[in-house]
């Protein structure tokens, strides 16, 4: 669509015409603000936890568990260099044996959440699939926070759907 | 020829001036926006183009994503 309006704009006589191919579902996945009706709303982006604890594939589990648990963090998200998320460790794998890698007892792969999906709809998603937290990363799969299931819920004002 | 661009140079060619331009219908243009964008649908472009936009300066276009 942007595509044939930028073509038609060059014909009625405008000099200088850009297209943003990947468009507002690429701004509003890398989490930059909008303006409308939608924006006040809370967002998964937002009320993610931008302090989560990361660690990297080669580091052992035992010194990341004695790392982060003091600080009162019961998931761990896996990445690389670039901030992109490979894996996660929530409660149930931080509690594996401490001379694993994070690469031998994280949960690959992690199901992960853009940052423009309402917090309503995130909470009632975690809520029924039973996710005590999930990575929330840009579209290119680089971190933007950990969103906790009791943060989702209280920001949704408590209220989920029936299921 | 239309120039195709990414994130970066939209913010880049903002803060030099450019008007922004979604082409979604109304309604997904009130629910969320860029900052500073204006609406002109695909379907009122032909009629309101050369009213609403300065042809002096540039124009960036978008919809959703490459659909």
């Amino acid at each position: 669509m942007s595509a044939r309006a930028a073509w038609r704009l060059e014909s009625l006589g405008f000099g200088e015409v850009y297209e943003y191919v990947a468009g507002k579902l690429d701004w509003m996945s890398a989490g930059l603000p909008t303006q409308g009706t939608n924006a006040a709303q809370p967002r998964a982006g937002e009320v993610s936890r931008k302090d989560v604890p990361t660690a990297r594939l080669t580091d052992r589990l035992g010194d990341v568990r004695e790392r982060v648990r003091p600080l009162g963090w019961d998931a761990v998200v896996v990445t690389n260099d670039e901030r992109v998320v490979l894996g996660l460790l929530r409660s149930k794998e931080l509690a594996k044996d401490p001379d694993l890698t994070m690469e031998q007892a994280m949960r690959p792969g992690p199901s992960t959440f853009r940052p423009y999906v309402a917090i309503k709809e995130m909470a009632d998603y975690m809520a029924n699939h039973m996710l005590e937290s999930s990575p929330i990363t840009t579209s290119d799969g680089r971190l933007v926070g950990l969103l906790l299931q009791k943060d989702a819920i209280r920001m949704a004002g408590g209220k989920l759907n029936e299921r | 020829m239309p120039s195709e661009i990414d994130r970066n140079q939209v913010q880049q060619l903002v803060g030099r001036g450019a008007q922004l331009v979604e082409v979604l219908p109304p309604d997904e243009y009130e629910e969320d926006h860029l900052p500073g964008a204006i609406s002109l649908p695909l379907r009122r472009l032909e009629t309101e183009a050369v009213r609403m936009l300065d042809r002096s300066r540039p124009v960036i276009v978008y919809c959703w994503d490459t659909a």
